[in-house]
């Protein structure tokens, strides 16, 4: 019986799309990660620090919901966040930095049950960055920020990139309006860029020293920053969330931003 | 018929040539699920004083692995499974609604129940509630993505969390999760967020949002769907969680709908202008 069906001159089926025809065989992989978007930032003052974010969660244009929080606090009691002294802000992809949470708060936990004494930020800020090179290959796809008050009492704060570099700051501004809040930051925080009216011309210009600020003027830095961020950048909104370390412990705050 | 059993019930090759297995992948290294196969559309939930309400349709759609670089187009969707029920019930309280891969849906679907049987032998009994079951899917999904094994769903739970408030919250195929008082998964979340927003704006209280209001929404939710969403059916499930219990409705029809606005619809096909 000879063949029903000519397997020499195999017909080409024929699609509108140019698209489709271009295709051929095509891979299609999975991408394990995703940007939630957001943005977070830390400034740290005499006696206290600040960590802030957004509260929006964000896939591509969608909104996720209004109301994720970024900023998170560590050793603390599960449901409450009782007797925490450290704070966390993770921003980018949202999922890994949940798992970055959950694994440094179980830590701090671990090490006041075999210590007996709370971690203090010092080691708390080493034990993040080990944390983070662990995955140094697949990489947790965050922007970690970590604060609370050193062992003199002053705030202190430690920012990261993904593979756990990390380093003490003043101030710190991270995700997707990083580029917008950071600036201001250097200029209103670390005084870049200004002088001493009067004090010479040209070179002879003494820079302004930066000091450490007020409580207050920092808290209206971090709204400015925000409302700032918020007209310009579309995955920032909503709700800033603030968390605020003193001797006296740690403060939680809400405020609406724009929700457009 | 011959003595070789390995060609038995094989088209014959002097009728239809030789077997071409090279649409088989028989070289290079191992893969795991890169796109999903027969999957389900939205899923869309809304909270209201005192429950939650989960709805989606009953339709699984079949995207062939050589139609897959047409997905995008959205040609190349055969309708195959039109009696897929994408609720689960978990214990008394939580309703589980799965969107994505159906296969996958099945495979979560017997870990759930295989939890629910182990939580029912135990002395206690089985207390896990909508926010426990949402907490242990998110690390599922998220264990499994960080396998390059995803497991291609994007589920809504809804239910009760421990303090007895409504629970409804989010999960995907990447372990990203998020909660919100209305929530829709995929073009649910374009379609069908926009009217929920509308009916229940963030001013309004959640003490305000009565039952029969939040089952009208979800109904009208599913209509446009049907209406705009090619890969849906006007078949589809609800269910209804409060504190007694759980009304889930599995063989719902859309009623009162509306073709009229087809008419008006210019610029395709013949009539252009």
């Amino acid at each position: 019986m000879t063949s029903l069906v000519d397997h020499s001159a195999r017909e080409t089926v024929g699609f509108s799309f140019s698209e489709a025809t271009a295709a051929g065989a095509k891979q299609h992989g999975f991408y394990p990660y995703t940007d939630n978007g957001g943005s977070t930032l830390g400034i740290t003052g005499s006696d206290f620090a600040i960590l802030a974010g957004d509260t929006r969660s964000t896939s591509g244009y969608n909104i996720n919901s209004r109301m994720v929080p970024k900023v998170f606090k560590i050793g603390g009691d599960e449901e409450t966040g009782e007797g925490a002294r450290i704070m966390l802000s993770v921003v980018g992809f949202a999922a890994d930095g949940t798992a970055l949470k959950e694994r440094l708060d179980a830590m701090v936990k671990m090490y006041k049950y075999k210590h007996g004494k709370p971690m203090s930020v010092a080691a708390c800020a080493q034990r993040l960055s080990t944390i983070l090179y662990e995955k140094r290959f697949f990489p947790y796809y965050v922007h970690a920020i970590l604060a609370g008050l050193d062992e003199e009492g002053k705030g202190a704060l430690y920012s990261y990139d993904p593979v756990g570099s990390y380093e003490r700051e003043q101030c710190r501004a991270a995700g997707a309006a990083s580029s917008l809040i950071m600036p201001f930051l250097d200029n209103q925080v670390n005084f870049k860029n200004q002088y001493i009216p009067g004090s010479g011309e040209g070179h002879a210009l003494v820079a302004r020293k930066p000091e450490p600020l007020p409580l207050e003027t920092v808290k209206g830095l971090v709204r400015d920053a925000f409302t700032s961020a918020v007209e310009r950048h579309i995955e920032v909104g909503d709700n800033l969330q603030m968390l605020i370390i003193t001797k006296d412990g740690i403060q939680e705050t809400f405020h609406p931003l724009k929700k457009d | 018929m011959d003595h070789f059993p390995g060609t038995w019930g094989r088209p014959r090759n002097d009728v239809y040539g030789a077997y071409d297995p090279s649409y088989l992948q028989s070289t290079g290294p191992k893969t795991h699920t890169s796109s999903p196969a027969v999957t389900g559309t939205s899923v869309v939930g809304v909270v209201f004083n005192g429950g939650v309400v989960i709805a989606t349709d009953n339709l699984a759609s079949l995207t062939p692995s050589f139609l897959l670089p047409l997905r995008t187009a959205s040609y190349g969707s055969l309708a195959r499974f039109t009696d897929t029920k994408r609720l689960r019930v978990f214990g008394d309280q939580a309703v589980v609604g799965f969107g994505g891969d159906v296969s996958d849906m099945q495979y979560i679907d017997r870990l759930l129940e295989s939890i629910d049987i182990r939580e029912n032998y135990s002395s206690h009994g089985n207390t896990l509630n909508a926010k426990n079951l949402h907490t242990y899917l998110a690390k599922v999904f998220y264990k499994r993505r960080s396998e390059f094994n995803p497991l291609w769903n994007h589920v809504l739970v809804a239910g009760f969390d421990s303090a007895g408030k409504p629970f409804l919250s989010s999960a995907d195929l990447l372990g990203t999760t998020f909660s919100a008082p209305h929530l829709a998964t995929g073009f649910g979340a374009h379609l069908a967020v926009p009217i929920l927003r509308r009916l229940f704006p963030e001013e309004r209280p959640v003490e305000e949002i009565s039952q029969e209001e939040a089952v009208e929404a979800l109904k009208q939710c599913m209509k446009v769907l049907f209406y705009r969403d090619a890969r849906s059916t006007d078949k589809y499930s609800i269910a209804v969680i409060t504190k007694d219990k759980i009304d889930l409705k599995e063989d719902e029809q859309l009623e009162k709908q509306s073709w009229a606005f087809a008419e008006k619809i210019k610029g395709y096909g013949r009539q252009t202008v």
